[in-house]
């Protein structure tokens, strides 16, 4: 394991460039966000991930995030265990009705001010699961959103883009509404 | 009814005309009934159970028969004789036909709902469809428990982690996990509603994405099947380029879960290595497929788009990149003691348990039940360069990753001929029409284990009934078994080590 230490510190790192943010979701996210976050929390975000239903494709590029090539944790973007402990949800999946008490609990669970993204094409609008009993659609149906990042699933880069304009219209001066969020 | 195996009585069965490649049998209750029974005496494998509004099927693989076959049973009286009831692997197979269709398994000893949570607003929706009172999501009756000293940890649905939903129901004494008790079904989005009676474009969507994570083996199935039901001859390039992007995706998920597993053991130099062999490959197919996962590339008749040599490029510097990086990972997986002290007799399941379920993938073949799709129901490009099959007894979660280790050596050779040698010619075939129903079954090796995938067309070329088993509904059970006796902290370790797929199995 030493020898495999020494080389990495003096390996070439595989990082990625550090994207600027999609247009799409700066558009977005522009209108509906406050200033307070900045001020709260540095640019630092957490991040708790819910599965309402997902086919675990979404899950798996969410996974990317964390890697050496992606390390969204440079960002300040980091995830963390408990809803308690989030700022942001990243929700994925056409919400089943079987999750759908989970999600709104979670959701519930979270302390203010909290930002919903959903990611996919699924948690943004359904995808190949429309019209199935089981399922009761986006996101969006069962709990407020903030920023849709679609894709199926969405690249790590997408999201990447997506959270970075969370994080830089948090910090951009708009109407700041008691701690939540109003569009 | 003869005791000495199921071929004694198929000689008097009539097939069914137009299933391929298997036969299928319409039987009586009694001859179904019997069929159970030989399964319970482990006189085959059960490779899958699934319902339609009228019938139920079974399919299964015996040593006796020269062919997988499938046994059909019409419903009558509302219910038919339970399978698992003699053979434990049909079991929650069977608590899912009650729940979509309303066919009651006579004679099972669990009748509890399973992927029904009481949510849906109707009860039956494939079958009756009548409307239902919703209930508590919460409301099930887990196993009693007695017994002094004794907890109860529920986890899930949310986990804390990036992963699927489900519930774990703990019982432990002190840290000891006295029984694991799983409920799932959270991410049940009515794939078979949506796989019946609908078009082929639309079906080969759903399909592909049952499982995220093996969507390429999934498509491949439901390719092979649709091209059996409909004797299409998939062009031999577009085989070679199926396989490629079958061992891209074992590769893939198989360097993942390696990592995730020594994560989980704190060694997470190992997982930023896997990370990022993992993102090498997953690049290679975006530029090579264009997509990361290959999500909808393999479709009925060969493969979406053609392999250019760009791509073959691609793919090779991944190939390269991997079987370069990847032997000095397994030396610091092998040579490093206090991760050896987690993973070696943590979370064995027996060679017993996993015969009986027909646990395939690297579930099995790491306690000793070396069956491969690849290999033993070989299909193209397999047929011609059939895959090296690690074989483990250990039965722990370090025999659970040399299975995937020895795998990801064997996926790497596989792939360097094909991608040497891709033969010219088609990338697919065209889609004949017909003019009557016909039947077809495939299945193909997933990275952890066998999937199947069975329909049937009606004459315009429509999906009338799809049925897809993804290889976690003979894996997720014996996750019960290989907790028990471990501390609750090994759990995570166990269950990657398993990495059941939740939407695969809850459809």
């Amino acid at each position: 394991m030493r020898t495999l230490l020494f080389k990495s510190l003096f390996a070439e790192p595989v990082t990625t460039d550090a994207p600027s943010a999609s247009e799409a979701a700066l558009a977005e996210v522009g209108a509906v966000l406050e200033v307070r976050a900045r001020r709260l929390f540095g640019r630092s975000v957490s991040i708790r991930e819910i599965d309402a239903g997902s086919c675990n494709g979404c899950e798996l590029e969410i996974h990317a995030l964390n890697n050496a090539v992606y390390d969204i944790e440079r960002f300040g973007m980091k995830f963390v265990a408990s809803p308690r402990h989030a700022d942001v949800l990243l929700v994925t999946g056409p919400v089943t009705h079987n999750m759908k008490v989970a999600l709104e609990r979670t959701y519930a669970a979270t302390p203010d001010p909290k930002w919903v993204v959903a990611a996919g094409d699924c948690a943004c609008g359904c995808g190949v699961f429309e019209g199935s009993y089981a399922v009761i659609g986006a996101i969006s149906k069962v709990v407020p959103v903030d920023l849709h990042i679609a894709g199926c699933p969405p690249k790590p880069i997408d999201l990447i883009k997506g959270l970075i304009a969370l994080i830089d219209k948090a910090t951009t001066p708009s109407r700041l509404v008691a701690g939540r969020i109003r569009s | 009814m003869a005791q000495d195996g199921i071929a004694s009585d198929l000689g008097r069965l009539t097939v069914v005309p137009g299933a391929r490649p298997w036969p299928r049998y319409e039987v009586d209750a009694e001859t179904w009934e019997g069929v159970a029974r030989q399964l319970g005496q482990g006189h085959g494998d059960l490779l899958s159970l699934w319902g339609e509004r009228d019938c139920v099927h079974l399919a299964l693989r015996a040593p006796d028969i020269s062919t997988p076959t499938i046994f059909s049973l019409r419903i009558e009286n509302g219910g038919f004789p339970s399978v698992g009831r003699h053979h434990p692997p049909a079991i929650r197979l069977e608590r899912a036909v009650l729940d979509l269709y309303g066919h009651v398994p006579d004679g099972m000893p669990d009748v509890r709902r399973w992927l029904d949570h009481g949510a849906w607003g109707v009860r039956a929706p494939l079958g009756a469809n009548e409307p239902a009172e919703p209930s508590d999501p919460a409301d099930y009756d887990f196993l009693p428990v007695a017994g002094r000293g004794m907890h109860q940890i529920p986890v899930g649905p949310v986990h804390a982690g990036i992963i699927e939903p489900g519930h774990f129901r703990f019982t432990a004494n002190g840290e000891t996990v006295a029984r694991l008790e799983e409920r799932l079904g959270y991410v049940h989005k009515g794939i078979d509603g949506l796989l019946t009676d609908t078009d082929l474009a639309k079906a080969v969507r759903v399909v592909a994405r049952v499982s995220g994570d093996s969507t390429v083996a999934l498509s491949f199935a439901f390719a092979r099947a649709v091209e059996v039901a409909l004797d299409i001859e998939v062009p031999k390039r577009a085989q070679m380029v199926r396989g490629i992007m079958a061992e891209l995706e074992r590769i893939a998920n198989h360097v993942g879960d390696i990592g995730a597993i020594c994560n989980d053991a704190s060694l997470t130099l190992v997982h930023a290595y896997c990370g990022i062999f993992r993102e090498r490959v997953l690049m290679a197919c975006d530029i090579a497929f264009g997509h990361r996962l290959m999500m909808d590339e393999i479709v009925p008749g060969g493969v979406a788009k053609d392999l250019t040599f760009d791509g073959i490029r691609a793919i090779v510097g991944a190939v390269e990149f991997v079987a370069t990086g990847f032997p000095e990972i397994v030396r610091l997986y092998d040579a490093t003691p206090s991760l050896q002290d987690r993973t070696a007799t943590t979370g064995i399941v027996s060679r017993e348990l996993v015969t009986r379920w027909g646990a395939g993938g690297h579930v099995g073949r790491a306690s000793g039940r070396n069956f491969d799709t690849r290999r033993d129901l070989a299909y193209a490009p397999y047929d011609d360069s059939p895959p090296d099959v690690p074989s483990y007894t250990a039965g722990d979660v370090d025999a659970r990753v040399w299975v995937r280790i020895r795998e990801v050596e064997a996926s790497l050779r596989l792939l360097r001929p094909w991608l040497a040698g891709l033969v010219e010619g088609a990338h697919r075939a065209d889609m004949p029409t017909i003019s009557e129903p016909r039947e077809g079954v495939a299945m193909v090796e997933a990275f952890r284990g066998d999937v199947l995938v069975w329909l049937r067309l009606t004459a315009e070329g429509r999906v009338a009934r799809c049925h897809v088993r993804d290889a976690s509904w003979f894996q997720w059970p014996l996750l019960e078994a290989a907790i028990e006796g471990n501390i609750v902290a090994d759990f995570p370790l166990c269950n990657k080590s398993f990495n059941c797929s939740y939407s695969g199995h809850d459809l």
